[in-house]
């Protein structure tokens, strides 16, 4: 521990920290723009610099190491003005529209402004003149709002190793863009969704379907229904001033009733349905001697990323649909039979934690004689919004619970929303049908947690499965580069693309860091210990839609309707 | 065995050449003295004609010029070599054509384009300089060695104005020797240097003596080398690297390329010295893609040495291993700062990082990393040649042994010229250079590039020196050194390079990207005319003075590199000397140099015009009324300035304020 002098009062500091770090620790705010905690700092905002005695000029704090003796002025003159005019000359290139913009209220940049007190437009001049990006099924791009902080390209290339986005062009032309400035669809985005968490402003956001949402909701010859994914619940209250990690599953069914969906069905009973045929799988590669390791395939960037990058590994790929689709193409075909509606007339919207679930909804390969088993997909960002706008109070509300048949879900299904979650839920049911038996403690340590791969050997009988658990692209390549290479002691691997699973998933508030992760995954695992049903196999209303249609995991029906399969997919870079 | 005369050292393979050269180099040859007294050409056997064939050379049409000699000589059966040397400097006179005769000191023409050629060689090989030669071609006679029957009435170089003040360390074989010619360069006492410097003192040791010896970087930042290289020395790594920063970006600054073009060998020798006190056996020489010839001639250079064992494994049997690879830039200025230029060597986006960890403690590929520019690696078998001391005992307390200097712009002598550090920019403007030419009188001149300053005729006697500069604002920067006279704006000079360092920069840090380009705006702002302007452009263009000074304040307070940090300078340090000029242009919307041409105001004399029609037919916004041989006169609101009708009036009639 050192001393260092701080607005002439002394703090403590870890020698080689930066001493952003020091001064956050002794509470001591400087503001930021293009910080990122545990990512080498890259200097480019200027935003943190302070005043430190001896040096010739202003100090970027995020990148400068803290020694003994330094004396520092975080808010002095100096400083103030540089920070003020920083943003003064962000804002005299920003397109100026905050009362249209999407992240009005939840942007960096305008929270900055008024911090600093700017009240006056100082500096004026042309604004870059950069067009909007909308040809991705799932993110928006708006360069013209972008202030070349940088996050989101250090976040698809250092956390989800896809580099996607990067700079182009030199001094006030410069731009983050896909290569040779085409649009995201076809560049090797994933639509994580995750550089819409890193961005400061409203450059990068989700594309939104409301209006066609609206009107169906409104036809009246449409039969809506809405499915809410597991990690939907955990998070949701944070955007009404809810605790975090409290379970507001009941008041959401309420105030999606409200909204006027027709059914409220919960994604964790399609996750369930998920665990039976994909254990069912894995046992059937197994004895069959298939293609090992199984991948999950719950996560569409996953698949996004493997077809552009390992199409030679398509076949580890688990064949079974995510829950979303799995649950919508159950509506479709099993629920309109017995409630007697045409599939045309039933319009599915699913509340996702994620961006790319809108990618999966779309993909040919998801739908049915010209019917998508999901027709629009919103994040939880979005559910929150359109609350709003219809002016629920979610904190009056009364809980409900779901609709009946795919209403019903055990805790193992809720736990998709983790990284791990799956794996866990699959270690269950696979016992289960391995044995005939269950597991001792159901609970599974070796897969929780928030390393970056986990790995663990799971007895079930004579058979030791070796498994293993990534979350991000960036390790999940590691892992997969290592199976490439001739690793084979793994049986089965779970993968999710952002970092802690979809409770951080791209679709989550903005603000979601890995506190807030840690938090939303607690809540799922105090769902799981106090649950009365903790395992798929016994979710009565799966055990039904096998009986009364599907016949049994891996049939006939269950391929036609669950299953998908996988291509390579080209894109410029 | 036979001993090699110059034509046939030509011919040598490297194999032949080490066997040869290598012993001259460890001071071991015996009976060398004749044959390298010819490589020095401090005698011919037969008439030796030298042409300069840099850039700036070829640029002139020294191409031409060879094929024109070259025909002569057929034409006239002359028995003769003809060398192409690099540049000697000065560019104003190219091209240059050198002759040394048998028994004569080798003689100097100025502007030999090809249609000259036979006029002058006549001259010099009738041997008696007819007089129209000796007024319009002759430059100077080099120094005759003994015997030599000089020539009549030639100045000599140390006698010539130009050459004869500077003190030629870096430059000492530029535009003398053959640069493709290694065993020119050895004759010179070339590689001596890094073969003593390699046998006989340790990597601390030369440390030391060039800390010792008060070098400094000569690339802009003015770090002491000998420091620089002791952190890389200490640092543990298993792989260290040392770079050549080449990558001259400077407007008008040519110093780098024509120490390259005219004496790689010596580039090559100072990097081997560099990688050996810093203990990296890799090294980069970083170079623009735009010096064609430069490369050539240093790939040509790094062959030859490599062949001769004083590159690559186990160079001279000391153990000492060392090699250099090119890589050449794709032409962002911002390159040539040194963590940029390593991000560019790793093949990612040419952007700086921040600093700490400096590039000594963690730089290319994450390894030790010394970077050096040219200048700095060439002043170095000089130096290692002649001792720390006595490269100390040159220049001031705090700038030691000479800098090279890119002179050009409004001045008489333009080309590089290498001078003692503590020289004033006087001696260089008024006596090297010449003085401004014709009529014009001095103002300024700009030094250091887009990060240096200006100085004003009043801080003429200003020394070159690191830190006399920094006190009047301006940076040692490169070496770039424009001379201004009256008719330049410097309202208008910072606006060139506001717009040059707008462009270039990189666009990652905010105060750099979005400052510097508001910066140019409000110049551009005062220096637009002020048709159709509102109200509230009027008053931006009060605030231009303040903002401008507010701006440039937290740029170069913040920015995150030192091109960011020094862009502003072009500006403030105008704006410290020639404050009255900003202010003419806002309030009093004049420009006094003319330069701002839409502030100009035009104005036909009433009693000269005599209604020829010229000026109204030629004017492009049809601004000038008049009927047919009855006086003009022009709408002011509608004319834009662009001085047709000045330039067009055969009467005089047309005034400009």
């Amino acid at each position: 521990m050192i001393k260092i002098q701080v607005n002439n009062r002394e703090i403590d500091a870890n020698p080689g920290e930066m001493l952003l770090e020091a001064l956050n620790r002794a509470g001591i705010k400087v503001p930021t723009l293009c910080y990122m905690k545990d990512l080498f700092p890259t200097g480019a905002c200027r935003m943190c610099v302070v005043e430190v005695e001896g040096a010739p000029g202003l100090v970027p704090s995020c990148a400068f190491p803290v020694r003994e003796g330094l004396k520092i002025q975080t808010h002095s003159e100096r400083a103030v003005r540089a920070r003020k005019t920083i943003v003064e000359l962000l804002l005299s290139n920003h397109p100026d529209d905050c009362l249209y913009c999407s992240r009005n209220g939840e942007c960096h940049l305008q929270n900055l402004s008024e911090e600093l007190g700017i009240r006056q437009r100082r500096y004026t001049g042309l604004k870059s003149n950069h067009k909007p990006d909308t040809s991705s099924p799932s993110i928006v791009r708006e360069p013209a709002k972008c202030i070349l902080c940088g996050k989101c390209v250090r976040t698809c290339e250092e956390i989800q190793g896809v580099s996607a986005i990067d700079f182009v062009g030199r001094g006030s032309r410069t731009v983050v863009s896909p290569a040779f400035n085409r649009g995201l669809n076809v560049s090797s985005c994933v639509d994580c969704g995750q550089c819409i968490l890193a961005c400061p402003t409203g450059a990068l956001t989700e594309k939104s379907k409301f209006k066609e949402i609206f009107s169906a909701i409104n036809d009246p010859k449409k039969f809506v229904v809405v499915q809410h994914a597991p990690a939907v619940s955990v998070t949701l209250g944070e955007l009404f001033g809810i605790n975090p990690g409290v379970d507001v599953a009941g008041v959401m069914n309420a105030a999606l009733r409200r909204l006027g969906f027709d059914r409220v069905f919960d994604t964790s009973f399609s996750a369930d349905l998920t665990i039976m045929e994909e254990a069912s799988e894995l046992f059937h590669r197994i004895k069959t001697g298939g293609k090992l390791p199984m991948f999950t395939s719950c996560c569409p960037a996953w698949i996004d990323f493997m077809e552009q990058n390992y199409p030679d590994m398509l076949d580890n790929l688990s064949t079974c649909k995510s829950p979303q689709q799995m649950l919508g193409a159950v509506v479709k075909t099993f629920y309109a039979e017995r409630q007697g509606l045409k599939p045309e007339d039933i319009y599915v919207v699913s509340v996702m934690p994620c961006t790319a679930k809108k990618y999966e909804a779309q993909l040919p390969t998801h739908s049915k004689e010209g019917y998508p088993d999901v027709d629009a997909v919103i994040t939880t960002r979005e559910l929150a919004r359109i609350i709003k706008m219809r002016g629920l109070h979610l904190e009056s509300m009364e809980p409900e619970g779901a609709d009946t048949t795919f209403g019903e879900r055990s805790s193992a299904g809720k736990l998709f929303g983790a990284t791990g979650g799956v794996m866990e839920a699959a270690i269950r049911t696979a016992h289960y049908l391995g044995t005939g038996g269950e597991l001792e403690d159901l609970k599974v340590k070796a897969v929780r947690g928030l390393d970056g791969v986990k790995e663990a050997k799971v007895k079930i009988g004579d058979l030791e499965v070796g498994v293993a658990v990534a979350h991000t692209l960036g390790n999940a390549r590691k892992l997969v580069e290592e199976i490439r290479n001739g690793r084979s002691d793994l049986h089965f691997i779970e993968i999710m693309s952002c970092p802690g699973g979809c409770v951080g998933g791209g679709g989550q508030p903005i603000g979601t860091d890995i506190e807030a992760v840690k938090v939303r995954m607690k809540a799922l695992y105090m769902i799981d210990k106090d649950d009365e049903l903790r395992v798929s196999h016994k979710n009565q209303q799966v055990q039904r839609l096998y009986d009364e249609y599907l016949g049994q995991p891996l049939g006939e029906k269950s391929h036609h309707i669950l299953h998908t399969e996988y291509s390579k997919r080209e894109v410029d870079f | 065995m036979m001993r090699p005369d110059t034509a046939n050292i030509d011919r040598m393979s490297g194999r032949e050449l080490k066997a040869e050269l290598i012993p001259v180099i460890l001071g071991k040859a015996e009976g060398m003295g004749d044959v390298l007294r010819i490589l020095r050409r401090e005698a011919v056997s037969r008439p030796t004609i030298f042409i300069g064939m840099g850039t700036c050379g070829l640029g002139a049409g020294a191409a031409a010029t060879l094929e024109g000699i070259k025909g002569y000589l057929k034409e006239k059966e002359i028995e003769a070599d003809i060398v192409e040397v690099g540049c000697i400097g000065l560019c104003a006179c190219e091209p240059l054509v050198d002759v040394q005769l048998p028994g004569r000191p080798r003689i100097s023409f100025q502007h030999v384009t090809s249609d000259r050629v036979h006029p002058v060689l006549d001259g010099v090989f009738s041997d008696s300089l007819p007089e129209d030669i000796r007024k319009n071609d002759v430059l100077l006679q080099f120094e005759p060695n003994s015997g030599d029957e000089p020539w009549d009435g030639v100045v000599t170089m140390k006698k010539h104005p130009f050459f004869g003040p500077q003190t030629r360390w870096v430059l000492e074989n530029c535009g003398n020797i053959n640069p493709s010619s290694v065993a020119e360069y050895v004759a010179r006492g070339g590689y001596q240097a890094l073969a003593r410097t390699i046998s006989t003192m340790t990597p601390p040791e030369v440390c030391s003596q060039v800390e010792i010896s008060g070098l400094r970087g000569r690339g802009g930042g003015g770090f002491k080398t000998g420091l620089k290289w002791k952190f890389a020395l200490e640092a543990q790594a298993d792989q260290k690297y040392l770079i050549c920063n080449a990558d001259e970006g400077d407007p008008g600054a040519f110093m780098d390329r024509a120490v390259i073009e005219g004496d790689p060998h010596r580039l090559v020798e100072g990097l081997a010295i560099a990688a050996y006190a810093i203990g990296a056996s890799k090294g980069y020489v970083y170079i623009r893609a735009e010096y064609p010839l430069a490369i050539e001639r240093l790939k040509e250079a790094m062959k030859v040495a490599r062949e001769m064992g004083l590159l690559g494994h186990n160079i001279l049997n000391s153990g000492f291993d060392f090699d250099i690879k090119i890589k050449e830039g794709a032409g962002a200025f911002v390159c040539g700062e040194e963590t940029a230029l390593i991000n560019s060597i790793e093949g990612k986006r040419g952007m700086p990082r921040p600093r700490p960890p400096y590039p000594a403690a963690r730089g290319l590929f994450g390894k030790p990393t010394v970077i050096n520019n040219v200048e700095t690696l060439a002043n170095l078998p000089i130096l290692m040649r002649n001792g720390a001391e006595w490269f100390a005992s040159m220049g001031t307390a705090g700038s030691k042994g000479t800098k090279v200097f890119a002179l050009s712009g409004k001045v008489t002598n333009t080309g590089l010229v290498e001078i003692p550090m503590g020289t004033t920019i006087r001696q260089i403007v008024m006596d090297i250079g010449g003085g401004v030419p014709g009529e014009h009188e001095f103002k300024a001149v700009q030094i250091g590039g887009p990060s240096g300053g200006c100085i004003p005729t009043s801080h003429l006697d200003t020394p070159v020196d690191y830190e006399s500069l920094k006190q009047v604002g301006a940076i040692m920067g490169s070496g770039g050194l424009v001379v201004m006279d009256e008719k330049t704006c410097m309202v208008d000079l910072a606006k060139f390079f506001m717009d040059f360092i707008q462009r270039e920069s990189c666009g990652k840090c905010i105060p750099c990207r979005e400052g510097t380009r508001r910066m140019l705006e409000i110049l551009q702002r005062i220096t637009r005319g002020r048709r159709n302007e509102k109200d509230i452009e009027a008053l931006e263009r009060f605030q231009g003075v303040v903002y401008l000074e507010r701006l440039g304040q937290v740029i170069k307070d913040t920015s995150l590199c030192g091109l960011g940090q020094t862009a502003p300078n072009p500006v403030l340090s105008t704006l410290r000397w020639f404050r009255e000029e900003y202010e003419e242009h806002i309030f009093d919307r004049k420009c006094r140099a003319g330069a701002c041409t839409e502030l100009l105001h035009y104005s036909i004399d009433q009693d000269k015009c005599i209604g020829c029609t010229l000026c109204a037919r030629h004017c492009p916004v049809e601004a000038i009324m008049g009927a047919p041989k009855s006086p003009h006169y022009i709408v002011a609101d509608k004319c834009i300035g662009c001085g047709n009708c000045f330039n067009d009036c055969r009467h005089g009639a047309v005034i400009v304020e």
